[in-house]
């Protein structure tokens, strides 16, 4: 049997193979380092850095919910500084993409963080822009085409590495949001983020997360990722990661058949460290069974009906 | 180094109405493990995260922990066979550093197994633990034959002294010499036996809980402040400096 091409073009960076690992459920690669050497994955997303180091959020931080859980950390990060300073040499020792995610207060925050991260050597900068605003008043960037257009922008201007916007699911048309960012010159988009979701404990009638509410990951997301992936590819033509709730081979070839370039796995990272690999192998099988010679041939090919 | 494996179940046992014992045959993992840290067991398929508990007793390649039925995943545990292997990640956390001399344990309820192999790890140690009734003891035979005195109190008045632990710790400390602390259990009795080990000028090592995600350090929920910042109750702790923490 000929040997499957699992490298994929990603807005002229090349991965190894389509799976990256979420931002948020790797931390910095340490870690799950310890289990795997992190060249076996296609890419790294980086825990979300901001401008200054930030504490997070009070605990509980996670609540589990049917094949899903919640989470508020808040962005507990050492700042992007110190990331340049003390984790990114480190991951630099891998033969893996590093993308670095970054959340900004402001639209200029964006591009002081992009300016020193594509300096620093990052091969890709994914922009979240489903972060409070402080400066719109409590909206977010992620909501609203005109500000999502704006921030892709100003880190499109400062950025000399390719910029993936990272797409928040909790809007009415996430196509709008996603032609705002490839207008403003998005080189490729990733979606999607956490949708906002709450759960109660009945006995003591408080909300179970510290912040009342949070982010739903896991399985029980994947087909909202699998339809909005689908809806983004048909109306931009930019290269997407998808992700959300991927925890086999079969959920990764759903999104890259909806549209998808490449996938990232998340949260399944949480109850097997290795779910990233197993995705890639069990990916590569579904190919070898569809008698494709590159993995990139999956990428849009659903047949509607 | 943690590691994942699948580990046949050797016995399971009912210690009292909803707290089970369960011995592992887990190898290497076993044989790696030091007093305080955990494992992370995968409660069936249904459940996205594994249950983090603390580990209760080494034995070569045999692991014991002991937990409480709390919710849907503990409940499933409790209902394994022995011979069906459980998908295992450890050992996990940063446990106790072992010093020179005598320490003194101390359990409060869910929170006395660990001590037992933390007991067992000291040249010499005593133990204070506490129940809510004489219906809860557990592991009491077990510590008998590691500690030298082992005082019990209960919530209720149905074992040993009518009251709470720290009470126990107070007089333990004002009678002997010891060289640390250990302790685990619920936040406020390890918040008063911070407080007694602190009067009485013995370094506290306290083993805290908080809801985790990973249980390797790399999702940060399970967030604890300590000395003024947000530490990963996983991957820093379970065990703090008591001193260190902002109770």
């Amino acid at each position: 049997m000929e040997k499957i091409d699992l490298s994929v073009d990603f807005a002229g960076v090349t991965l190894k193979n389509p799976v990256v690992v979420a931002s948020g459920t790797f931390g910095f690669g340490r870690e799950f380092g310890q289990f795997y050497d992190l060249s076996e994955l296609g890419g790294i997303c980086v825990k979300g850095l901001t401008l200054h180091p930030r504490e997070g959020n009070p605990p509980p931080r996670i609540a589990e919910t049917p094949m899903g859980i919640l989470n508020s950390v808040g962005l507990q990060n050492p700042g992007v500084d110190g990331f340049i300073a003390h984790e990114l040499p480190w991951l630099r020792e891998h033969d893996v993409k590093i993308i670095a995610n970054i959340s900004g207060n402001t639209p200029e925050e964006y591009g002081i963080m992009c300016e020193k991260l594509s300096r620093a050597g990052v091969d890709m900068i994914e922009v979240n822009i489903s972060s409070p605003n402080v400066k719109a008043g409590g909206l977010q960037y992620g909501v609203v085409p005109e500000m999502a257009a704006q921030v892709t922008e100003e880190a499109k201007g400062h950025s000399d590495v390719p910029v993936m916007v990272k797409l928040s699911p909790n809007v009415t048309d996430i196509t709008a949001i996603a032609r705002a960012a490839a207008e403003a010159g998005a080189d490729a988009l990733s979606l999607i983020n956490t949708i906002r979701g709450m759960r109660i404990d009945v006995r003591t009638r408080r909300p179970v997360l510290k912040m009342n509410t949070g982010g739903l990951s896991g399985p029980a997301v994947l087909p909202v990722a699998v339809r909005m992936v689908w809806e983004v590819a048909q109306a931009v033509d930019l290269p997407i990661l998808g992700m959300g709730g991927v925890s086999k081979g079969e959920d990764a070839a759903q999104l890259m058949l909806a549209g998808a370039s490449a996938v990232a796995v998340g949260t399944a990272c949480f109850a097997d460290p290795y779910a990233p690999l197993r995705v890639r192998d069990s990916l590569e099988k579904i190919a070898a069974e569809q008698g494709l010679a590159r993995m990139s041939e999956l990428t849009g090919g659903v047949k509607p009906w | 180094m943690p590691m994942t494996k699948l580990c046949p179940i050797i016995t399971l046992r009912q210690l009292t109405g909803d707290v089970f014992s369960l011995t592992l045959e887990a190898g290497e993992l076993a044989r790696t493990t030091r007093p305080g840290q955990f494992v992370n067991i995968r409660c069936g398929e249904g459940l996205l995260l594994r249950r983090p508990i603390s580990v209760c007793d080494v034995e070569g390649s045999l692991l014991t922990v002991v937990f409480q039925v709390k919710g849907e995943g503990t409940q499933w545990l409790s209902r394994r066979q022995a011979g069906e292997k459980l998908d295992v990640l450890g050992p996990l956390g940063h446990g106790y550093d072992i010093p020179q001399g005598k320490v003194l344990v101390v359990g409060g309820g869910i929170g006395v197994p660990p001590m037992l192999y933390a007991a067992k790890c000291c040249q010499e140690a005593d133990a204070c633990v506490g129940f809510r009734s004489a219906d809860n003891a557990i592991l009491l035979e077990e510590l008998n034959a590691v500690c030298g005195k082992v005082v019990i109190a209960s919530d209720d008045g149905t074992l040993g002294v009518h009251g709470f632990v720290d009470s126990l710790v107070r007089q333990a400390l004002s009678e002997d010499g010891y060289a640390a602390v250990f302790a685990c259990g619920p936040r406020p009795m390890l918040k008063s036996v911070a407080r007694a080990a602190k009067e009485g000028n013995i370094p506290c090592f306290v083993s805290m809980e908080e809801r985790m995600g990973c249980g390797v350090g790399a999702c940060l929920v399970c967030a604890c402040s300590v000395g003024g910042h947000y530490k990963h109750v996983c991957k820093d702790g379970p065990v703090f400096n008591a001193e260190e923490v902002d109770w």
